[in-house]
């Protein structure tokens, strides 16, 4: 066992900011993060940058279930990605690329994204306040 | 298929004298048979044309080219071992030296001869039949001669022209919906107590009289006609034995019709009492070299009027001609007809004619329908039945005859969807098709062991279906059954978050007037969605009215397209399209457009459907760009989603020589009309000013052509991977009855149309296909015109611009932001390279390089 490696919360926006069941892109260390908020106001980080197209697009694709696990569905080729996760869970005849993902909560409103520094996005917010 | 196929080296020489269509499918199984040609065919008909299908004579003549009504394969005729005499009449048959003489002076040696002349149509004794004005319905020129004679009599009196059926059976009715379709003002005039009386009872007789007069058709029974009465040689009027006269212009005689048997009564064959050619269970008459099929043949001591003992008939020659052995199984009598509009059928021991039988009769004179059904005494196996206004049972009920029904029988008389259906578990050997004498076995044969996955490859494989269609619903769900078995899913649920077919679930969210995605999955299904049914969805609360389509929880539905309303590209940036209708722009709105895509640093090309597109757009600066483009006049275009693209037109009458009507005109208010209709997939139309056809009309969803009478409308083209062109739905009609065709026709296929289903394969898929799409919309055979035209005039009068919607919400515009943490930092992400003087995406080698990048979007001018 090594101890989990220190994290900072990155305070992005409000959870009213974020609107249910679509994606919202937010810019942290140069990164974009794409935030979606569910149904049932859970709140996901996941990569914004489309690996099949090259384009940074995954925040608006539609919002779903597949099997019941939280999905979001790239705009540009329909490809299936677990939110929780970022496995590709259909790759439209393509070879699966996972998704980056990073933890992310609501405090008091407030959403924040957890991060180490070493999982691809500088620790502190740019923009914002 | 016999396995040798080895040519034989020189064939018999078949005769065929006739030239309808069971002479033609003789012809045709013939040659599907006979691999090693034992057999040369010559087909001797007195029509100057190749067989045609005599049976849609009504509903295919208004207006149309007698090629409409050829049958299919006419490749046919092409083989080298078929020779088809046309406008040939044969005068004579030397049964000794086996030849025919034909009137051309001709003569042919036969080694197997089969008659084939059908009937002619029977001219009652009456004085007056003879007058010019007087017709029989049974050929094309029959028809043709009775269009002429109408319109000219029309032009020649100056005022509607009326006219009188002879005969209220199967024909008198096709014939009075002849007459009507030539806008006659019609009266059915039959001997017998009844209409249809061979195949209806009294019950059935009074409800189809009913449906009939509601057509604006005059019905009188129980009458005999007793003169046609003339003026200057032209019919004016008839009087009858009993009951006023009547002041007609013109008379059809529909009274029957009796067996061709001329021929062979002069070369000696026998003759049934009532005539037709007397034959065996094998059609062969008592000489060894002759045989007769159809309606002149004699079998089992009687004619047959109907096209299915026919092919029968000619499969069994067929048979015997390569020594075959077999015989003619009994006819099956049933029909199913639509006549004026009013489905008709009867089928099995139809009157209870059986011993003991039991009759359930369900009879609603309001809703203008009457079904019975006969059943043994047991109540248990079904005999016949009977049904008038509503046959949509027929289908699945006909091959049931003389099985186990199953159930309640009431339960099959009621309105459909109602009760269950039987299922597809019919024995192998029961006849599915008895136009063209397939049995459920050889549809389940060709699924199982042909490899057929769908009803148009088993309609291919085994001609099921192919020729009335009215078993085509049966055909459809036997095939599914067996696909199942096999282990291939067969599902119309739209993915699996909805059990549904989208029409199904169109039907659900109006009728429960559903308005949120999150009712709709509650009550309807499970989890929250998908990219299938979340824009299915939001385009079905789309067309029904609902509000903005970003209003709310319907923000969600959108695919990306629909959400910030402009079209995602390869890069990520947006391209936008404003609204040109009918592609008529001003010299100040080109230059507006101009100027914003040089404002915003836009890429701009002409669209294939007659507007500017301009590319390379930020989702940010969407806002900033309509609020430009609404400020000179613009609106979008929705060239984004599936909705209504454009309307092309050409010039027309404005500018061009040739043009006979405004299609420029037309065109805009078409494109106004239906702009931000959602639909199942994209649609387009358009609209050119004269048949030179400068709008490429007929590759749309709907193409209008102008002609010297007013509009031609076409449905069902398009581009894309499969181009179709449009078919002709209706003619020469005046500005308001197409608005309202095309009105019904869109409503119609955006509620009933399969998820990303455009108008061809819809049409094909419906069914009846066009011929039942134009009676919805033409004549409103389901009764849903008035809710179609409501739901359109709604859709027209609740439209607003979704940009200028849009821009006037600042909760809406805040979802165009690029971050959600710095609303005003810009994505730098994108990156273009100069092109022929404007900027395009850079490929992933140009960004690696970082070269020739030049700034795009960023160089962004506020005005």
């Amino acid at each position: 066992m090594t101890a989990a490696p220190p994290t900072t919360r990155v305070r992005l926006c409000a959870l009213t900011d974020l609107v249910p069941e679509r994606g919202s892109v937010a810019l942290v260390g140069g990164v974009q993060v794409a935030l979606v908020r569910t149904h049932d106001d859970d709140v996901h980080a996941i990569a914004n940058l489309d690996p099949y197209s090259g384009a940074q697009v995954i925040a608006r694709g539609l919002v779903g279930t597949r099997g019941g696990r939280p999905t979001i569905i790239s705009p540009m080729f329909k490809q299936v990605f677990d939110l929780r996760t970022g496995e590709c869970l259909d790759p439209i005849g393509r070879e699966p690329v996972s998704l980056r993902t990073w933890p992310a909560a609501v405090v008091d409103g407030q959403v924040v994204l957890e991060t180490t520094g070493d999982d691809g996005v500088a620790p502190s917010p740019v923009g914002g306040s | 298929m016999p396995e040798d196929t080895a040519p034989t080296a020189s064939p018999q020489h078949l005769v065929i004298v006739g030239g309808g269509m069971v002479a033609r499918r003789l012809v045709d199984a013939l040659r599907e048979r006979d691999g090693r040609g034992r057999w040369a065919i010559t087909l001797i008909g007195e029509e100057p044309r190749a067989p045609y299908d005599r049976v849609a004579l009504t509903s295919y003549f208004a207006g149309r080219d007698p090629e409409d009504l050829a049958l299919g394969g006419q490749d046919l005729w092409d083989d080298p071992l078929v020779t088809l005499l046309r406008g040939v009449r044969v005068e004579s048959i030397d049964r000794t030296a086996r030849r025919v003489s034909t009137s051309t002076g001709s003569t042919l040696d036969y080694d197997a001869l089969v008659l084939a002349t059908g009937s002619f149509a029977a001219v009652p004794p009456v004085p007056g039949n003879d007058l010019r004005g007087a017709f029989v319905y049974r050929t094309i020129d029959d028809v043709a001669d009775l269009r002429a004679y109408v319109e000219s009599r029309r032009e020649e009196l100056d005022r509607p022209v009326s006219g009188a059926v002879v005969g209220g059976g199967l024909l008198g009715l096709e014939a009075a919906g002849a007459l009507r379709a030539l806008d006659v003002d019609t009266t059915v005039v039959e001997f017998a107590p009844r209409l249809m009386p061979l195949q209806v009872d009294e019950g059935g007789g009074e409800g189809l009289a009913r449906l009939i007069e509601g057509l604006g058709v005059t019905v009188r029974t129980s009458t005999a006609t007793s003169m046609v009465v003339g003026e200057r040689g032209a019919v004016r009027g008839m009087t009858f034995s009993e009951g006023p006269d009547l002041d007609v212009d013109v008379v059809i005689f529909a009274v029957g019709v009796r067996p061709r048997d001329e021929l062979a009564r002069q070369a000696g064959l026998e003759v049934g009492e009532r005539g037709g050619v007397v034959v065996d269970d094998a059609c062969a008459t008592a000489d060894p070299a002759i045989w007769a099929i159809g309606e002149v043949a004699n079998i089992g001591g009687r004619c047959l009027g109907l096209v299915a003992p026919g092919y029968t008939m000619a499969e069994i020659v067929a048979d015997r001609l390569l020594g075959g052995g077999g015989t003619f199984p009994g006819a099956d009598l049933s029909t199913k007809l639509k006549l004026l509009g009013v489905d008709v059928a009867s089928f099995g021991d139809a009157f209870a004619q059986e011993p003991g039988g039991l009759e359930v009769v369900i009879s609603d004179p309001v809703a203008g329908v009457y079904k019975k059904l006969v059943m043994s005494d047991d109540a248990r196996t079904l005999r016949g039945g009977i049904l008038v206004g509503d046959a949509s049972a027929y289908a699945a009920l006909r091959p049931m005859v003389g099985r186990e029904l199953g159930g309640d029988p009431a339960a099959y008389l009621l309105p459909e969807g109602s009760a269950p259906a039987p299922t597809g578990d019919l024995p192998e050997e029961t006849a599915v098709c008895s136009c063209n004498n397939v049995t459920a076995g050889r549809i389940r044969g060709s699924v199982r062991d042909e490899g057929c996955t769908d009803l148009a490859g088993v309609k291919a494989c085994t001609r099921a279906g192919t020729s009335c269609g009215s078993c085509l619903p049966l055909v459809k769900k036997i095939v599914a059954a067996e696909l199942t078995k096999s282990g291939v899913e067969v599902s119309t649920a739209l993915c699996e978050h909805f059990g549904l077919s989208r029409a199904e679930l169109f039907d659900v969210v109006r009728v429960q007037g559903l308005t949120t995605f999150s009712e709709i999955i509650e009550r309807h299904g499970t989890g929250r969605g998908c990219d299938i049914c979340k824009p299915v969805i939001g385009s079905i609360l789309a067309s029904l009215g609902t509000g903005h389509i970003l209003e709310g929880e319907r923000a969600t539905l959108q695919d990306t397209n629909d959400f910030v309303m402009a079209n995602l590209q390869k890069d990520g940036s947006y391209s936008v399209v404003p609204r040109i209708p009918g592609g008529e722009v001003t010299p100040e709105g080109l230059i507006a457009i101009g100027q914003v895509a040089k404002d915003f640093g836009l890429y701009t090309k002409i669209t294939g459907g007659q507007r500017v597109d301009l590319f390379g757009a930020r989702i940010d600066q969407l806002p900033g760009i309509w609020a430009r483009l609404v400020d000179a006049g613009f609106e979008s275009g929705h060239a984004y989603g599936k909705s209504l693209r454009t309307v092309k037109s050409c010039v027309g009458s404005t500018w061009c020589r040739f043009g006979v009507q405004d299609s420029v005109g037309l065109a805009i208010d078409l494109e106004l009309r239906y702009r931000g209709l959602r639909s199942p997939h994209k649609i387009k139309l358009g609209v050119s000013g004269c048949a030179r056809e400068c709008a490429e009309a007929r590759g749309k969803d709907v193409g209008v052509i102008a002609t010297d009478n007013g509009w031609n409308v076409y449905v069902g083209g398009n581009g894309g991977f499969t181009p179709r062109h449009a078919r002709l739905l209706a003619e020469d009609l005046d500005t308001e009855t197409l608005v309202r065709t095309i009105d019904r026709f869109l409503m119609y296929y955006v509620r009933t149309a399969d998820r990303l289903q455009r108008t061809a394969p819809w049409i094909e898929d419906h069914e009846g296909g066009l011929d039942a799409i134009r009676a919805v919309v033409l004549e409103d055979s389901l009764g849903i015109a008035d809710d179609l035209d409501s739901a359109m005039a709604t859709h027209v009068g609740t439209y607003r611009d979704e940009w200028a919607a849009t821009l006037a919400d600042p909760d809406k515009l805040a979802r165009f932001a690029s971050f959600v943490n710095a609303p005003d930092v810009v994505d730098d992400s994108l990156a273009y390279v100069g092109e022929r003087g404007q900027a395009r995406p850079a490929t992933p080698e140009e960004r690696s390089s970082d070269s020739v990048i030049i700034a795009g979007t960023t160089l962004e001018v506020r005005s």
